[in-house]
C-alpha cells in the first residue's frame, strides 16, 4: 500500500493530508507537536484572494501582478499565476469547511486592505485567521484519521531522509516520548515551516520550528534557494522570549506609523509614499523604520483613529494582546513598535509541482521557496501553504515509485539523533543577525561568515545547522544588489542581471552557491 | 530571588523527585522564560523537559501546574508570585512522559470518537459561537480541574465541548443529527455543570455560554439560530 510521509502538521501539512485523503491515498502526518501547536495558528491578519466582494473591481491578474511586484520579480511567474488563480477557490473551500470569516451585510466574504495591494483582497476572521483556518482543517482531516486514511504521529521528529539509488525512499523519525527511532518507507512531503531556530528568541514565530529538518535536508544534498531573503515585519513588540507580531491588519484598518525625535512626530510613510503610505510592502516599511531608528528616533504605531466598531468586530484579539503585553490600550494611545524577523521567503527549492531536486521528495509551505520571491506580501503565505500542500499532494498522487524499503523500528545508532545545544544555537543566531540585518554590506556579511566558520560543532546536528547558516550568508554575500528584503547598502540598486535564483547546495563538505534561471527548481518525477 | 521547585521524573516508569533551583534574575518575565534560562544556564547537562512552541499563549503546548493551578507557563508572570516560591508540576490527568511533559493524546482520541468533523458544507454561524469555540487550544487545563473527567472515560470534558460547539453551530443535514447524538453521549450526560472549567481556560473561552447554546441545540433541540426555527 502506498503511504505518503508528511513532515509537519501546520497548514501545509494538513492541506496535503486532506488532499491525499480525498483521493483515497494514505498518509502519515508526522510532527514534533500536534497541529494545534504549529506556527500556523499564530497567523492573524488574513488570507489573500481576488474575490472582489468589496466593489473595487479586483481581479486575479492584479493579485498576480502585485505578488510578482511585491516579490520584486524574483518568484516563478508560472507558479504565482497558479497560486493567484487558485486563491478564490481555496478561500471559498475554507469557508465551506466552517472558517468563521468576517462577512459583509450581504453575506459575502469581507476583505481588508493589506500591504503592497491596492485593492481590498484579504479575507479574515477578526485577527485570528490562522487559528480559525487551522481549527477547521484539523477537523476536516480528523474525519480521515477516523477512516484510517491519515495516521497521526505527533511528538515525532524527523531525523533524516532515507535515500536509496538517488531517490528519496523514506524517512527516519524519532518518537520523542520513548526516544526510539523508526524508518517509514514512501514518498516524503516536507512541510516543516520556517527557519526560526536560526534566530532564537528574536522571531515572531514558534520555537518549535527549529530549522533542523531543513538543516538535515541541506546536509543530505537537497538544493535550497534564495536563503538571503528574510522578511522583517515592520511592527513587532518585544515580549519574553520572542518578538510578538502586531498584525499588518492594524495598518490595513487605519493604523499609522510615525517616528518621534526631539518631541516632533513624523508620519514618515505617508510623507514618503503618498499612494500606499503605511501599506507599502514590508521590506520598504522595515527599511524606512530602520533608517528612522538609526537616526535616533523612536517608532510608533498610532491606532487611535480606528473606530470602536472596527476594534470590536475586526481586531478584538489584537487589542487584548497589546493591552496584555504592553499595558497600553492601542485604541487610546500609540504603541512603540520595531521591525522583527517574521518570514523566510527562501527555503527548499521546488518547482510549480512542488518537486525538489531529489526524486520522491516534495516540499510545501513556509519551508519551500516558490511563491514569494524577494519579499512576501502579507496574506499570501497562508494561501501559499494551503495551495502548496494541495499541489504537492496532487503531484505525489501521480508519482509512481516502487517500494525500496520496509517500515520498521531502527535499532542502530544514528549520528543525527541529537540536537544542537542551546549555547550553540544562541551563538549562531547572534552571528547570523549581525550579518543578515535589514541593511547589509560586504564587510558585515564576511565578518559573520568568518565567525560562523570558526564556530566549533559538537555533534552532527550542529554541523548540519552550521552548513545551512553558512549557505544563508554566502547567498547574501553573492547577491551584490538590493532586491526586496535583501538590501545591500554597498549595492543599493536592483540589477536585471541578478533576476535569478540564488541556489545553495552542500557538496563534498562545502557550500556551493550558483545563480540559476528562475523556474528551474526540482526534477520532474514523472520523467525519473 | 525566586525558588523553583520542579517535580521531575526521568521517564514514566521512574519515580518523581523534586529539583530545587534558585533564580535570581528579573521577575518581570514569564515562567516559560525562566525555565528556558534555567535549562540553558543552570541545568545545562540535564535540562527539564517541557513542551513549548508559540510563547504567546496561543498554542497550549506549555500547560502545566504552577503552584497547583493549571496554567500556561508563557502566561504566568513571576511578579505574580510574591511569596518567592514557584512549584512546577506536570498536569495530573494525563499519563506522564518525562519531567513536565505529559501525553495529551487522549484529548485527540476523544475528539475522534466524538466524530468531531463535518461531512457537509458548514452553514454559516451568525452568533459568534464558531469563532469563540474555534479558539480552543486543546491545552487540557479545563480537564485538569473538571471533577468528572478522567482519561479513558467516555465523558470528554470542556476540551471536547469547545470543538463540538463550533461544529454544532455550523452543522446542517445529517451532520447535525450525528453531532447532537455524540454531544449527548460524550459530553452532556457526564457533565455535572459545576463550571470549574469556566474560569480556568487560558483562552478565555466562556464554557458556560457554549454549554448553554449547545445544550439548547443538541439536547433541547431548540434551534436557536436565526432563521432556523422549525
Ligand atoms: C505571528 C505570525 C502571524 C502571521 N500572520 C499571517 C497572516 O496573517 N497571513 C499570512 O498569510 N501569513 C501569516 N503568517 C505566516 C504564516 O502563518 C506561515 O508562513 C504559515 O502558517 C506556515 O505554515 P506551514 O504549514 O508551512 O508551517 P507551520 O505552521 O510552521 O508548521 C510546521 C510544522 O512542522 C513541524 N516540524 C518542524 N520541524 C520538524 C521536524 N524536525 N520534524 C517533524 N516535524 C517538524 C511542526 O511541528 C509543525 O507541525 C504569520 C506568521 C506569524 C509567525
Ligand atoms: S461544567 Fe464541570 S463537569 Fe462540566 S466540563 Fe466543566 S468542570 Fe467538567
Ligand atoms: S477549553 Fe480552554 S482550557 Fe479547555 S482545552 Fe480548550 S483552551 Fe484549554
Ligand atoms: S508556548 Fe504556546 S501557549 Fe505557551
Amino acid at each position: 500500500m502506498k503511504v505518503i510521509n508528511i513532515i509537519g502538521a501546520g497548514l501545509a501539512g494538513l492541506s496535503a493530508a486532506l488532499t491525499l485523503a480525498e483521493k483515497g491515498i494514505h498518509s502519515r502526518l508526522i510532527s514534533v507537536l500536534p497541529s494545534e501547536r504549529a506556527q500556523s495558528v499564530l497567523a492573524e491578519g488574513g488570507i489573500n484572494a481576488a474575490l472582489d466582494t468589496m466593489g473595487e473591481d479586483d481581479t486575479r491578474e492584479l493579485h498576480f501582478e502585485e505578488t510578482m511586484r511585491g516579490g520584486v520579480m524574483l518568484a516563478d511567474p508560472a507558479a504565482v499565476k497558479a497560486l493567484t488563480d487558485g486563491a478564490p477557490g481555496i478561500v471559498e473551500r475554507l469557508a465551506a469547511l466552517g472558517v468563521p470569516f468576517n462577512r459583509n451585510p450581504d453575506g459575502s466574504l469581507m476583505l481588508r486592505s493589506f500591504g503592497g495591494q491596492k485593492k481590498k483582497r484579504t479575507a479574515f476572521a477578526q485577527s485570528s485567521t490562522g487559528k480559525m483556518i487551522m481549527t477547521s482543517l484539523i477537523d476536516a482531516v480528523r474525519r480521515y484519521e477516523a477512516d484510517g486514511l491519515v495516521e497521526r504521529l505527533s511528538h515525532h521528529t524527523m531525523i533524516r531522509l532515507l535515500i536509496k539509488d538517488g531517490v528519496c525512499a523514506g524517512v527516519r523519525v524519532r518518537d520523542d516520548y520513548g526516544g526510539r527511532l523508526y524508518d517509514y518507507a514512501g514518498t516524503v512531503i516536507i512541510a516543516c515551516g520556517g527557519l526560526n531556530g536560526f534566530f532564537p528568541g528574536i522571531t515572531t514565530g514558534t520555537d518549535a520550528n527549529s530549522g533542523m529538518a531543513a538543516s538535515v535536508l541541506f546536509a543530505q544534498g537537497v538544493k535550497f534557494a534564495n536563503l538571503e531573503m528574510i522578511q522583517y515585519h515592520p511592527t513587532t513588540i518585544g515580549i519574553p522570549g520572542k518578538r510578538c507580531l502586531v498584525s499588518e491588519a492594524a495598518r490595513g484598518e487605519g493604523g499609522r506609523l510615525f517616528s518621534l525625535k526631539d518631541g516632533v512626530r513624523s508620519y514618515f510613510m505617508e510623507e514618503r509614499y503618498p499612494t500606499l503610505g503605511n501599506l507599502m510592502p514590508r521590506d520598504v516599511v522595515s527599511r524606512e523604520m530602520y533608517s528612522e531608528l538609526r537616526g535616533g528616533a523612536e517608532t510608533f504605531l498610532d491606532m487611535t483613529g480606528i473606530s470602536d466598531g472596527t476594534w470590536e468586530n475586526k481586531l478584538s484579539d489584537l487589542r487584548e494582546e497589546i493591552i496584555h503585553y504592553l499595558s497600553l490600550d492601542p485604541a487610546k494611545e500609540p504603541i512603540p513598535v520595531e521591525p522583527g524577523i517574521h518570514y523566510f521567503m527562501g527555503g527548499i527549492y521546488v518547482n510549480t509541482r512542488h518537486e525538489t531536486c531529489l526524486p520522491g521528495l516534495y516540499a510545501a509551505g513556509e519551508c519551500a521557496c516558490i511563491y514569494h520571491g524577494a519579499n512576501r506580501l502579507g496574506g499570501n503565505s497562508l494561501l501559499g501553504a494551503v495551495f502548496g500542500g494541495m499541489t504537492a499532494a496532487q503531484s505525489v498522487s501521480g508519482y509512481r515509485d516502487r517500494p525500496r524499503l520496509t517500515d520498521g523500528a531502527f535499532n542502530g545508532a544514528d549520528e543525527l539523533d541529537c540536537a544542537p545545544s542551546e549555547a550553540f544555537s544562541a551563538s549562531l543566531g547572534y552571528m547570523l543577525r549581525e550579518g543578515l540585518g535589514i541593511v547589509r554590506n560586504d564587510s558585515g556579511i564576511r565578518a559573520a561568515l568568518e565567525n560562523v566558520q570558526m564556530l566549533g560543532y559538537g555533534n552532527a546536528a550542529e554541523r548540519a545547522k552550521k552548513a545551512l547558516a553558512e549557505a544563508m550568508l554566502y547567498s547574501a554575500l553573492g547577491r551584490m544588489e538590493s532586491r526586496g528584503a535583501h538590501y545591500r547598502e554597498d549595492f543599493p540598486e536592483t540589477f536585471e542581471g541578478f533576476r535569478s535564483v540564488t541556489a545553495a547546495e552542500y557538496r563534498d563538505d562545502a557550500v556551493r552557491i550558483t545563480f540559476e534561471d528562475i523556474g528551474q527548481g526540482g526534477v520532474d518525477n514523472d520523467k525519473v | 530571588m525566586i525558588k523553583f521547585e520542579i517535580l521531575r521524573r526521568r521517564s514514566a516508569s521512574d519515580p518523581p523527585y523534586t529539583a530545587t533551583v534558585s533564580y535570581d534574575r528579573d521577575a518581570d518575565t514569564t515562567v516559560a522564560e525562566a525555565l528556558t534560562y534555567i535549562n540553558a544556564e543552570i541545568l545545562t547537562d540535564d535540562p527539564v523537559a517541557w513542551e513549548h512552541s508559540c510563547r504567546q499563549k496561543k498554542c497550549g503546548a506549555c500547560a502545566m501546574l504552577i503552584n497547583g493551578v493549571p496554567k500556561l507557563a508563557c502566561d504566568a508572570w513571576l511578579r505574580d508570585y510574591p511569596e518567592g516560591v514557584i512549584r512546577l508540576a506536570p498536569l495530573r490527568k494525563f499519563p506522564p512522559v518525562r519531567d513536565l511533559m505529559v501525553d495529551r493524546s487522549v484529548m485527540f482520541e476523544n475528539l475522534k470518537m466524538l466524530g468531531a468533523w463535518l461531512t457537509e458544507n458548514a452553514d454559516g454561524d451568525t452568533e459568534g459561537t464558531a469563532y469563540d469555540a474555534s479558539r480552543c487550544l486543546q491545552c487540557g487545563c479545563c480537564l485538569e480541574v473538571c471533577p468528572n473527567f478522567y482519561a479513558g472515560g467516555k465523558f470528554s470534558g470542556a476540551a471536547a465541548l469547545a470543538p463540538a460547539s463550533r461544529l454544532i453551530s455550523e452543522a446542517q443535514g445529517a451532520d447535525r443529527k450525528r453531532l447532537y447524538g455524540a454531544y449527548n453521549e460524550r459530553f452532556y450526560r457526564g457533565c455535572g455543570k459545576s463550571l470549574s472549567c469556566r474560569n480556568i481556560c487560558p483562552a478565555g473561552i466562556d464554557t458556560e455560554r457554549l454549554l448553554v447554546s449547545s445544550n439548547a441545540a443538541a439536547v433541547w433541540k431548540r434551534l436557536f439560530r436565526r432563521g432556523k426555527k422549525k
